[in-house]
C-alpha cells in the first residue's frame, strides 16, 4: 500500500492566514512581497482599508475572501456574519456602514444579481460600502468555477431603476486585488457611494507575487460638525457630497430609499425635489471623474493601431506587445481600464484620435466593446477578441494574429 | 412648546394614518413601553453606580458609547407599506425606512457593528412575513438582539389590499374576489419554534397587554431576538371588502370577542379554534444573544493570536 502524502502546513502558507496577515495590519511601513491568492489579497486589502464588517453568502469563486475574512475580522475587533442570502448581506453591511463601520461583501454574478436592490437603496442613501464581484462564466449558474467577465454592465446599470452613476474598478493582477480592495474602500468613503470591485475568477484563484506598498493611503468619511447640518443634501460648506454621522448619535436621522429633501424627509411627490436629489447622486461622481479615473496607457507616436482591456485580458495584450517590442514592431498603442464606471470617456477620446483600428480583447461577446462602439465617430474600426467558457484564456498569439492584419 | 399630547415629547409630526387604523396605537404603545423602559433601566442604573464605584474596576476595556439623550440609543427600523410609515417619519429619533423586507437584514447589521445600540424593526405582515420572511425566520433562529414588531393587519394595504400571507381563508381581497383559497401563516409560532427568545401575538383591542408586552420585549431583545406580531385592522382595505363597513368598532369587537388566550387553547376543539385570535406568549426562553457570541469568538480569536505569534506547535 503506498504511503499517504503528508502536506506540511508550511506548504500552503499563502492560504494559511496565520503566516502574514497580522503583521500587514501591524507594521505596514516597508514595502514588502507576498506569495497570495487574489482573492486573499482582496480580504488583506480590506483590513488594511479599515474593513471592520464583512456579511457575506458562500458563492464560488469568491468563498476565499469569506474564508480568510472570517478569521481575521474577529482579531482586529471586527465582525464576520454569514447571512442566509446575498439580499440580506449587502442589507447587513448597509446597516454597519450607518454606525460607522467600514463594511464590505463579496460575491459572484449570481449573488451579485440578487444584491441589485439593495445597491440601489445605498446609492439613495448615500452609504459607503465596498461590494466585491468575483466574475466567473454566465449566464445563470453558468459555469460557477470558470473565468468570465460578463458582469460589468450589471456592475453599471443593475439596481432598483432609476438614473445613477456608479463607481467600479477592474484589477488584473493580484498586487491590484490587494491595492484597489484599499482603492475601493477610498472611494466610497469619500463619496458616500457604493463602490463595485470587479475581479475576474483567473484573478481570484490566480497566485502570484504581490507587492504590498508602504503606508498605503486610507480615507475616512467626513463627519458633521453639527447636528443641524444636511446629511442628504449639498453640505453648508457647499460640496455635493454631505457629511455622515452615525445611528446613535442623536442626529435624529431620517434614512430612506424614497425621495427626500437634504434632511431626509421624503417628498414623494415634489418632482423638483427629486430631480434635484437624482442629478445630485450623479454628479457628485461626474464631477469628480478626473480624480476617480485610473488607468494605464502608452502610446507610441504615430501608432495606427491600439488594444484597450481591462481585467486579466489586459495581462495577455501585453505579453502581445511585449512579443513585438522584442521584434522591433512594436507600434501599437495599448490602453488598460482600472476603473470601468465611470466610464472614462475622455482618456478615451484621447487615446483613439489618430487611430484606425482598436483591438478589444475581452471575456464576454464584446461589452467593453460596445461601449467603445460610441468613438467610432473618430474614424476608429472595433476589432472584437471575445473568449468565453471553459475557463480558457485569450492566447497572445490570438492578439498577435489580429495585430498583424493591420500592422 | 406647548405639548397637546402626552407622547409628543417622542414624536416629529403627528400621524396621517386611515381612521380606524392600529398604527396609531401601535406607535402610542410603543412610546409609552419606551419611556417605562427607559425610566427603568435609568432607575436601575442609578442604583447601580454606588456599589460600582465601591469595587474596584473589572475591565479597563469598558468602552460603552454614551448617549446623551436616553432615546438617543435606539434605532428605529422599517420597511415598505403602512407600517413602515409608523415609527418613520413620525418618531423623533434615529429612523430607518429600508427596502421592501429587508429591514431585520439591514438591523442586524447595525445591531452586530454597534452592540450598544438598541435595535427595533417594526413593519408589516407583507413585508416581514412575504418578502421577509427568509430573514425573519433566520433572525430567531440566529437569535440577533432585536425588538421586532409586525404588525398584521391581513393584508397588504398600501398596495391596494391584496392577499398577503397571513390574509385568513376565504377572505376577499383585491387579488381574491372569490375567496382566498390558501391558509395563513401563523407568524408568532413560526418565530416561537425557530429560536426567538420571545415571541408573543396581540391585537390593538388589548392594549394594556399589548403595552406589557412591548416592555418585555424591549427588556428580552437585551438578550435575543424578541418578537411580537399585533393584530390591527385595515379598514379601508380589508374590513370594507370582507364586512361590507369601515367601522373600527367591528373589528375591534371582533378581536374582542373571538381572542382566546394562548393558555386556555387546549379547552377548544381544533374546530373551534380555526376562526380564534389565539394570543398571548408562545415563546419566552434563556438563549444567548448574536452580539455576546460573536464576542466569545473575538476573545476566542485574540487568543488563537497569541498562541501563533509564540509560535510553539502542540
Amino acid at each position: 500500500m503506498k504511503e499517504k502524502k503528508q502536506l506540511k502546513p508550511n506548504q500552503f502558507k499563502y492560504l494559511n492566514e496565520s503566516t502574514t496577515s497580522l503583521k500587514s495590519y501591524t507594521s505596514n511601513n516597508k514595502i514588502r512581497r507576498e506569495f497570495w491568492q487574489g482573492n486573499y489579497a482582496v480580504a488583506e486589502g480590506a483590513i488594511t482599508a479599515g474593513c471592520r464588517f464583512y456579511a457575506g453568502y458562500p458563492i464560488t469563486p469568491s468563498s476565499e475572501i469569506f474564508h480568510q475574512l472570517s478569521s481575521m475580522l474577529p482579531k482586529v475587533g471586527g465582525a464576520c456574519l454569514q447571512m442566509e442570502d446575498e439580499i440580506a448581506s449587502i442589507g447587513a453591511i448597509i446597516g454597519a456602514s450607518w454606525t460607522g463601520a467600514k463594511a464590505m461583501t463579496a460575491t459572484s454574478g449570481p449573488g451579485f444579481s440578487l444584491m441589485q436592490e439593495n445597491i440601489g437603496y445605498a446609492i439613495m442613501t448615500e452609504t459607503p460600502c465596498v461590494i466585491v464581484n468575483v466574475m466567473r462564466a454566465g449566464p445563470s449558474t453558468g459555469q460557477a468555477t470558470l473565468t468570465g467577465a460578463g458582469d460589468i454592465y450589471q456592475a453599471r446599470y443593475g439596481s432598483h431603476c432609476g438614473d445613477f452613476e456608479i463607481i467600479a474598478l477592474c484589477a488584473s493582477t493580484v498586487s491590484e486585488a490587494y491595492s484597489l480592495t484599499i482603492e475601493s474602500f477610498n472611494l466610497a468613503e469619500l463619496y458616500r457611494v457604493p463602490v463595485i470591485f470587479l475581479l475576474e475568477e483567473h484573478i481570484g484563484h490566480l497566485i502570484e507575487t504581490v507587492t504590498i506598498p508602504a503606508k498605503p493611503q486610507i480615507a475616512h468619511r467626513k463627519r458633521p460638525k453639527r447636528k443641524n447640518e444636511p446629511v442628504f443634501g449639498v453640505s453648508t460648506a457647499g460640496e455635493l457630497v454631505p457629511p455622515m454621522p452615525n445611528l446613535g448619535e442623536g442626529y435624529k436621522l431620517l434614512i430612506t430609499g424614497s425621495t427626500h429633501d437634504e434632511f431626509g424627509w421624503r417628498q414623494t411627490r415634489d418632482g423638483e425635489v427629486h430631480r434635484k436629489l437624482v442629478s445630485r447622486l450623479a454628479q457628485k461622481i461626474l464631477i469628480n471623474k478626473d480624480k476617480i479615473i485610473k488607468l494605464e496607457r502608452n502610446k507610441p507616436k504615430n501608432a495606427k493601431i491600439g488594444i484597450i482591456s481591462y481585467g486579466s485580458a489586459s495581462r495577455v495584450a501585453n505579453e502581445a506587445l511585449s512579443r513585438l517590442e522584442k521584434a522591433n514592431r512594436n507600434k501599437v498603442a495599448n490602453l488598460r481600464l482600472i476603473t470601468l464606471w465611470p466610464f472614462p470617456d475622455e482618456q478615451i477620446e484621447d487615446f483613439v484620435k489618430g487611430l484606425k483600428h482598436v483591438i478589444v480583447p475581452e471575456y464576454n461577446f464584446g461589452l467593453l466593446a460596445r461601449e467603445l462602439e460610441r468613438f467610432r465617430y473618430l474614424g476608429i474600426e472595433i476589432h472584437k477578441i471575445s473568449q468565453i467558457g471553459g475557463g480558457e484564456p485569450i492566447l497572445p498569439k490570438q492578439i498577435l494574429e489580429e495585430l498583424e492584419v493591420y500592422l | 412648546m406647548e405639548h397637546l399630547h402626552p407622547n409628543d415629547d417622542y414624536l416629529r409630526l403627528l400621524h396621517k394614518f386611515c381612521p380606524g387604523c392600529g398604527n396609531g396605537i401601535i406607535l402610542h404603545t410603543l412610546i409609552r413601553s419606551l419611556k417605562s423602559y427607559i425610566a427603568a433601566s435609568e432607575g436601575v442604573k442609578s442604583q447601580e453606580v454606588k456599589p460600582e464605584s465601591a469595587r474596584p474596576k473589572k475591565s479597563k476595556k469598558s468602552k460603552k458609547q454614551k448617549f446623551e439623550n436616553p432615546l438617543d440609543r435606539f434605532i428605529f427600523l422599517s420597511g415598505i407599506g403602512c407600517s413602515g410609515w409608523i415609527v418613520s417619519p413620525h418618531l423623533d429619533a434615529d429612523t430607518f425606512h429600508t427596502t421592501h423586507g429587508r429591514s431585520i437584514a439591514v438591523a442586524t447589521g447595525v445591531k452586530v457593528a454597534n452592540p450598544d445600540l438598541m435595535v427595533i424593526v417594526i413593519s408589516g405582515d407583507g413585508d416581514l412575513a412575504s418578502i421577509g420572511g427568509n430573514h425573519l425566520i433566520h433572525a430567531a433562529r440566529r437569535n440577533v438582539e432585536l425588538f421586532c414588531i409586525l404588525v398584521n393587519n391581513f393584508n397588504f394595504g398600501m398596495t391596494g389590499g391584496q392577499c398577503g400571507p397571513t390574509t385568513f381563508h376565504d377572505a376577499i381581497t383585491s387579488t381574491t374576489p372569490f375567496g382566498n383559497f390558501e391558509y395563513p401563516f401563523n407568524v408568532a409560532e413560526v418565530v416561537a419554534a425557530a429560536g426567538a427568545t420571545y415571541s408573543a401575538r396581540w391585537t390593538v383591542r388589548h392594549v394594556l397587554q399589548l403595552e406589557k408586552s412591548f416592555e418585555r420585549a424591549l427588556q428580552r431583545s437585551e438578550n435575543g431576538f424578541a418578537f411580537i406580531e399585533v393584530l390591527s385592522p385595515c379598514t379601508t382595505q380589508f374590513e370594507k371588502r370582507n364586512y361590507n363597513t369601515e367601522d373600527p368598532e367591528l373589528l375591534f369587537d371582533l378581536f374582542k370577542t373571538n381572542s382566546i388566550n394562548i393558555k386556555d387553547r387546549d379547552k377548544y376543539t381544533s374546530k373551534e379554534l380555526e376562526d380564534k385570535f389565539i394570543l398571548g406568549v408562545f415563546g419566552d426562553r434563556e438563549v444567548e444573544g448574536l452580539t455576546k457570541t460573536i464576542g466569545n469568538i473575538k476573545s476566542r480569536a485574540c487568543a488563537h493570536k497569541k498562541h501563533n505569534s509564540i509560535g510553539g506547535e502542540k
